[in-house]
């Protein structure tokens, strides 16, 4: 939906005030205006940790490991797109596409890791051995101590207990913040492979190069949002006593 | 050319009729649909308040139902924001913009196309909730958890949501459009001090909504999951606090206030200096001023929240800074009055309008001072006095200033100039009616009438004060149908305006009336401030403001008209309404709102065979 | 004001287009991987305490700033363009702050 104005000479124009083009303008205006739409949904986040009544709650389901497993794909991509960007200008298509189809491809493989974590989240289970120190176990587990009363020690408890945005407030407003960001990288993900099609158009070229500039802002943008989220959702998340 | 798949009508080069409507891409004709629809709709929002000021007339009155009284004052609120003052303003940013900055359209047509549509769809889903279940009822600032399905089981909220996002990406994509174009399409020559107050005005209240926007975005969002799924943002027995979301509300609130009184003060700031026949006194610091008044309006949107026990700290920091933006306000309030010093001052109507403003804006502003005392506010908060307030400066300020505004710019959209004598009648009439109705609303507040009740015991003593602004209401009325006739009468005979009835001082007064498609035949080149004014003057050697004949009417190029922005919004609409009542009939207007995109994105700008 | 016109300053690894060379960006998608392991693996020595709150903080704001300077261009781009997305940001956080502060949000439980 974005178009190259009034001015005739559209691309690259240089017959703007500032010589700057009308697209790339609006595409900076817009970042900034998404700050506050993520800015919003993260403060939703933090006003409402620890407000939850009933679990399960961020330590009972994160998996580091793995989270840092897809934000990593997710960095990545970022380099992977601009070095499509660096590939075209060089006057490369053929470089230009692989990269962005590797692009795209990290991002689905993003939201295949946002797709796994979503759907055991809503199967969570609560595990563990009635001879566990009570300390040992979370908030949420000791909910369900009363399931040892009259089991020996050796007893495992196992319950299903899945989170959703309807569960507590932490599933609410996580899946709400997370699912906002995973649209948004759809959203690049689409564009992108677009943009790869495109270019077997001729749409794409070493002069025609705005289209690629634009969507790589965007997706590199998606990126340092998840940085934000990775530190203050996951890491934050499960560091006791914050 | 690309060849899409699916069949794509034939591009509509030259419509003509209602097709030449539906497509236009052109600024100035996008400015007039605003403008009417808006105004139709500020006539809704008025029928609205007269309903309400009917049953207050008298105590006991039963004229309409508790029930529907809430939805009267929601839908007046809602409507009188969103659907009239703001897209007023865009209106005359539409049309005005452009010829200011002598340009000859904004920077991108079709998005602008795009935002009057997609306007106009939020207000037809708004609008119809009367007629489909209920409108909503729970104020326009929707406060939680009375917005809950448990307290609000029926459809009216959702049509309040969902017509608000819609309406929110229609003003989103429009100051987008208008920042983009004020910060990249300027005349050569014409430096951000050069430019005319409205325009810096409008640019100042575009990128205030681009950072509020998202805020009240999200907020509704997170309303919807909880009405439509079962979450939990706003549920008290979830745990949540209701309190986030009247933060959320009014960080957006608080800078919308601005968004809308900032447009009136750019629209003062042109007509003052025009008609005292003198530059605007101190223009840098009134520019400095509306961009400080911006600024500070993220600072202060707890003092809606004096009440709601922030504890000492904050509601002091509030009130200081609260405080604090009276200042800026006044500095503007002096240099108007600078303006008219030793003026030779013409009292034309919109000359009358703009003075009209300024004196009951003052009234406003020093009420608004009152209550960010928050001792004070404690006594006012929720009462008429708060009403009383709010209108002085969105009655007596944005919508005296768009009044004049309309006075003011009429012979340029339509060449011709509308009736000073009738215009005079306008005036005082809606001047007075206006103070009749609104003055009497600081009594009975400070008496303790509460605001949003729908009667009152005669035993109360309001009785007086009451029959008083309902007659002033509909004085307030008539004069608004006094308005209707001049506009109607003078579009039809009016005296011929020529170019520049006023002696103008800015760029749009340079060319004919109404404008010709392309605004400018040759860009002006702009060596001061005030330029036009400067070239007939003192006839600046090198000025070539105007005319000019470099190159022909058939050389210039002006973006083709486009269905596409129509269909997005016919998408969203229906898909609003399937949010409602089906989600596959939502699924489906997602996707026309989804291939009109693309469509869109692949139409260029013009026709390659007609270069 | 200039916020508009380019940077006249020449960056010192930027080939001839004013745009850094691929190696650039490789070694800032090392930095970003390291950086990444860093936070994970600071986050399982305990001994830290809460200072890790600001120790993650801080690395986190140094991928953000790599991402926006040399991947979104803006070191390279026009100012303005910096003012519109580090505008953006800084409202955002520094309202966000105020409204957590007003929640008692950075009040030790
Ligand atoms: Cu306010």
């Amino acid at each position: 939906m974005l178009e190259a104005g009034a001015d005739p000479h559209g691309e690259n124009s240089e017959h703007t005030t500032t010589g700057l083009n009308h697209r790339k303008l609006l595409m900076w205006a817009f970042l900034g205006s998404d700050c506050m739409f993520f800015g919003t949904l993260i403060g939703t986040y933090l006003v409402s940790k620890g407000r939850s009544l009933v679990g399960p709650y961020a330590v009972d389901v994160f998996d580091i490991p793995v989270t840092s497993v897809s934000t990593f794909v997710l960095l990545m991509s970022s380099m992977s797109m601009v070095l499509a960007y660096a590939a075209l200008t060089r006057g490369s298509l053929k470089g230009f596409r692989i990269w962005i189809a590797s692009t795209a491809i990290m991002g689905m493989t993003f939201l295949s890791f946002q797709v796994f974590e979503f759907y055991e989240f809503a199967n969570h289970e609560v595990h563990f051995k009635c001879s566990t120190p009570i300390s040992d176990l979370t908030e949420h587990e000791r909910t369900f101590i009363d399931k040892c009363a009259g089991q020996d020690a050796s007893h495992e408890v196992e319950e299903q207990h899945g989170l959703t945005p309807r569960t507590n407030l932490f599933g609410t407003t996580f899946f709400v913040l997370t699912g906002f960001h995973g649209a948004h990288v759809t959203l690049g993900v689409v564009w992108l492979l677009s943009l790869l099609f495109y270019s077997f158009r001729g749409g794409v070229t070493a002069k025609r190069n705005l289209d690629v500039d634009l969507a790589a802002l965007y997706w590199h943008f998606v990126d340092v949002v998840w940085i934000v989220i990775f530190t203050v959702v996951y890491l934050f998340g499960v560091f006791p006593g914050f | 050319m690309i060849s899409l798949t699916i069949p794509i009508p034939k591009r509509p080069t030259h419509p003509t009729g209602i097709w030449n409507w539906l497509t236009t891409i052109d600024h100035k004709r996008i400015g007039i649909l605003y403008g009417v629809t808006a105004f139709i709709l500020f006539l809704t929002g008025g029928i609205e308040a007269l309903y309400m000021r009917a049953q207050l007339a008298t105590p006991e009155a039963e004229i309409v139902s508790p029930e529907v009284f809430n939805q009267l004052f929601t839908m007046h609120g809602t409507t009188m924001i969103f659907l009239a003052i703001m897209p007023m303003g865009t209106a005359f940013f539409n049309y005005i913009i452009p010829l200011q900055i002598g340009a000859r359209d904004v920077a991108f047509p079709r998005l602008n196309a795009f935002s009057y549509w997609t306007f106009l769809a939020g207000a037809i889903m708004l609008k119809s909730s009367w007629f489909l279940g209920g409108a909503p009822n729970a104020g326009w600032f929707g406060y939680a958890p009375i917005t809950g399905v448990p307290y609000n089981p029926g459809h009216g909220i959702d049509f309040w949501i969902l017509s608000l996002q819609i309406l929110g990406i229609a003003s989103l994509a429009a100051a987008f459009n208008f920042v983009v174009t004020i910060i990249n399409m300027r005349a050569p020559g014409m430096s951000l001090m050069r430019m005319p107050l409205f325009t810096w005005m409008t640019f100042v209240t575009s990128l205030l909504l681009i950072l509020a926007f998202p805020v009240i975005t999200v907020a509704l969002i997170e309303l919807m999951f909880d009405r439509f799924y079962g979450a939990n943002f706003f549920v008290p027995a979830a745990g949540a606090s209701p309190l986030l979301w009247q933060h959320l509300f009014w960080i957006f609130g608080h800078p919308e206030v601005y968004i809308l009184i900032l447009p009136a003060m750019g629209i003062i700031s042109e007509i003052i200096p025009t008609f005292s026949k003198k530059p605007l006194f101190g223009y840098p610091v009134v520019v400095l001023s509306g961009v400080v008044i911006a600024f500070m309006g993220w600072m202060v949107w707890s003092h809606h929240m004096f009440t709601v026990g922030l504890g000492p700290v904050a509601n002091s920091v509030f009130a200081l800074t609260t405080m604090a933006i009276a200042v800026p306000t006044g500095v503007k309030i002096f240099s108007w009055m600078g303006t008219m010093w030793r003026g030779s001052i013409h009292f034309s109507t919109a000359m009358l309008f703009s003075v009209g403003f300024v004196a009951l804006f003052i009234i406003g502003g020093l009420s608004g001072v009152m209550h960010s005392s928050a001792a004070s506010d404690a006594q006012q908060q929720d009462t008429y006095f708060i009403v009383a307030h709010l209108h002085y400066v969105l009655f007596g300020g944005s919508i005296m200033a768009l009044l004049a505004a309309v006075y003011y710019w009429f012979p340029k959209i339509t060449g011709r100039l509308m009736s000073e004598s009738i215009g005079k009648i306008n005036f005082w009439l809606t001047f007075i009616a206006m103070n009749l109705t609104f003055f009497p609303m600081h009594f009975t507040g400070l008496d303790g009438m509460p605001r949003r009740i729908y009667t009152y015991g005669t035993e109360m003593g309001w009785d007086l004060w009451n029959a008083v602004a309902s007659m002033g209401a509909f004085l307030l009325a008539a004069s608004i149908l006094v308005f209707m006739h001049n506009v109607v009468r003078s579009y039809r005979k009016g005296e011929i305006s020529g170019s520049d009835p006023w002696d103008g001082r800015t760029l749009e007064w340079s060319i004919s009336s109404p404008p010709p498609e392309y605004n400018f035949a040759e860009i002006p080149v702009v060596e001061t401030r005030d330029p036009f004014w400067a070239q007939k003057r003192d006839s600046v050697a090198t000025a070539r403001v105007g005319g000019g004949s470099g190159e022909g009417e058939h050389d210039i190029h002006m973006p083709q008209p486009s269905y596409w922005p129509l269909v997005v919004s016919i998408g969203l609409l229906i898909g609003g309404y399937g949010l409602i009542y089906n989600v596959a009939v939502a699924v489906v207007g997602g996707a026309i709102a989804l291939i009109a995109v693309y469509a869109w994105s692949f139409e260029p700008v013009n026709e390659p065979e007609e270069h | 004001m200039n916020l508009i016109t380019k940077d006249p300053k020449a960056q010192s690894d930027t080939a001839h287009t004013g745009h850094p060379t691929p190696l650039t960006y490789f070694k800032i998608a090392l930095i970003l991987s390291i950086t990444t392991a860093i936070e994970v693996g600071v986050f399982y020595i305990e001994w830290l305490g809460h200072g890790i709150i600001p120790v993650l903080v801080i690395l986190s704001g140094l991928k953000f700033g790599l991402v926006a300077l040399f991947y979104m261009h803006l070191k390279y781009d026009s100012p303005l363009f910096s003012w519109f997305f580090f505008g953006g940001l800084a409202l955002a956080t520094s309202v966000f702050i105020a409204v957590l502060g007003l929640f008692k949000f950075f009040v030790a439980q």
